[in-house]
């Protein structure tokens, strides 16, 4: 049950936050040790896990694809991750939907021609929640595959963006629990930042044409240039010294 | 597997010539055919077909326990079954992840859009009526979405409300109409060679890199947004999609 409670005061997100601003992001990539490649992410209060394994032996047999990698993505939410009450484990319909769109954006990047008759998982588990999870997981995810050593053409990133006030005419980016659950609307956006192109979008809102184009140029211009100084700051952490050190992790 | 590769190289072949294997225009629709009186024992019901895909759509409305969140809220549900019978691929066994899309995204348009006035769905405390819509798909020849979401539409814009005696409905006794507010529908384009075709048949869609829906209501606004599929499109192909779509569904709503 959400409380009731104001989205904005005097003008301003009540989270403090300008309208184009988005939340603190910390990045680690290389967190387990078992998986091939991992991340911890943490969005705000989001907190995500993700971990590549493969390309490996597909399972079940029958899926597997002559001519490229398999990819399975799969998003859930912890029982423990919301401010609510104890939630369900597993996936739900919901976690679903978003685990098959993921997917989506990991198989536009993924050279899966390269790795035929296999299998290609990133695993993502939300271990806290507080709006916009699946950007965050999915985030976490690209970066998973990346510390995997997985060639990919691009590193995919994004964000919420959606009205938060009464008149629903104020577009913000990077809504939290609070905005997504009492706001007018929510987009979750993903763009490819190499080619430009929107590799995930899910609307829920009643909006015009010209504040969808408003939502999709915030994340654009203010998103994308973010996260990808973020991504490339926990890339360079754990990689950065091997161009010194003959091509030997540190 | 082999079929739909050669199926997939022809398909492209035909689009890289500005042409669509069946004749049609890159923005046209095929036949649409709306009967909303398939299902009399249903509160709500319409059977659709776009070109030879076939959705039925039914819907019971049943008192049940409003959300805790909501408690002067009545309640919607969407569900959609892949019949077997509706495609030699389609086998029985728990929902696959495209009914779920399909049926999630059909939920949020009618959802967002404040379709159904659900707050004249209060019975007393801690009983409200729910809006249950079911999705029958019966023979998939591609573009499932716009025909679940158009029989959906069509369902609710004929659906009745039960009568409720002691609070127990009476069954086959009506008391008025579902109160609708607007009708939203959906518009699924597809990407293939990078053409981007509207109402793609079956055969196009094991062709398509890429797939986006739009759902739009009364006023040219938008109620829901899905990207699918593998591939992406551009910000000025993203301009193309909203026109377009406002544009078709302008005339679809027409026939709900």
């Amino acid at each position: 049950m959400t409380e009731k409670r104001e989205l904005i005061r005097n003008g301003k997100r009540a989270n403090g936050r300008e309208d184009d601003e988005l939340r603190p992001i910390k990045i680690t990539v290389g967190v387990l040790d078992k998986a091939q490649g991992s991340c911890l992410l943490e969005w705000g209060k989001n907190m995500v896990l993700a971990g590549v394994y493969g390309p490996r032996e597909v399972f079940p047999k029958r899926d597997v694809d002559a001519r490229k990698a398999i990819l399975v993505a799969r998003y859930v939410m912890a029982p423990f991750s919301g401010v609510e009450g104890h939630g369900r484990a597993g996936p739900n319909r919901r976690s679903r939907e978003i685990s098959k769109v993921a997917g989506h954006v990991f198989e536009n990047v993924v050279l899966t021609e390269k790795f035929p008759k296999t299998m290609i998982e990133v695993q993502m588990e939300v271990l806290q929640s507080d709006g916009g999870t699946r950007i965050a997981a999915i985030t976490a995810g690209v970066l998973a595959l990346a510390d995997a050593g997985i060639p990919m053409k691009d590193l995919p990133c994004g964000s919420g963006v959606g009205t938060i006030d009464e008149d629903n005419k104020r577009m913000v980016l990077d809504l939290d629990k609070y905005e997504d659950n009492l706001g007018k609307s929510d987009i979750p956006t993903i763009l490819s930042p190499r080619t430009g192109e929107i590799l995930l979008y899910q609307m829920d809102g009643y909006l015009t044409k010209e504040q969808l184009l408003e939502g999709l140029d915030k994340v654009q211009s203010k998103a994308v240039p973010r996260l990808r100084e973020e991504m490339a700051r926990a890339l360079k952490e754990k990689y950065g010294g091997m161009a010194e050190n003959g091509g030997v992790e540190q | 597997m082999i079929l739909d590769e050669v199926k997939e190289k022809f398909i492209k072949g035909v689009m890289r010539e500005g042409k669509r294997t069946d004749g049609r225009a890159f923005d046209e629709y095929r036949k649409i055919s709306v009967d909303t009186e398939a299902f009399p024992n249903a509160e709500g019901g319409a059977w659709v077909k776009i070109g030879d895909t076939q959705v039925a759509a039914g819907i019971k409305i049943d008192l049940s326990t409003p959300f805790p969140d909501q408690p002067d809220e009545g309640m919607l549900s969407v569900n959609a079954e892949f019949s077997p019978l509706a495609h030699p691929d389609f086998y029985p066994g728990p929902p696959k992840p495209e009914s779920i899309e399909l049926a999630r995204v059909v939920d949020r348009g009618i959802r967002s859009a404040e379709s159904i006035d659900l707050k004249k769905l209060f019975v007393k405390e801690n009983k409200v009526l729910g809006v249950f819509i079911d999705l029958y798909v019966l023979n998939h020849s591609g573009n499932l979405i716009d025909a679940a979401a158009l029989a959906a539409m069509a369902a609710l814009n004929k659906a009745r409300l039960p009568k409720i005696e002691d609070d127990k409905i009476v069954y086959g006794e009506y008391t008025g109409q579902l109160p609708i507010a607007r009708s939203v529908v959906t518009t699924t384009f597809e990407k293939i060679e990078g053409q981007i075709i509207l109402d793609a048949n079956d055969h196009e869609e094991v062709a398509s890199e890429a797939r986006f829906t739009l759902g739009t209501g009364d006023g040219d606004k938008f109620a829901s947004a899905q990207k699918s599929g593998n591939g992406g499109f551009t910000r000025g192909e993203f301009e193309y999609l909203l026109d377009t779509a406002l544009e078709k569904g302008r005339e679809l709503r027409k026939l709900v």
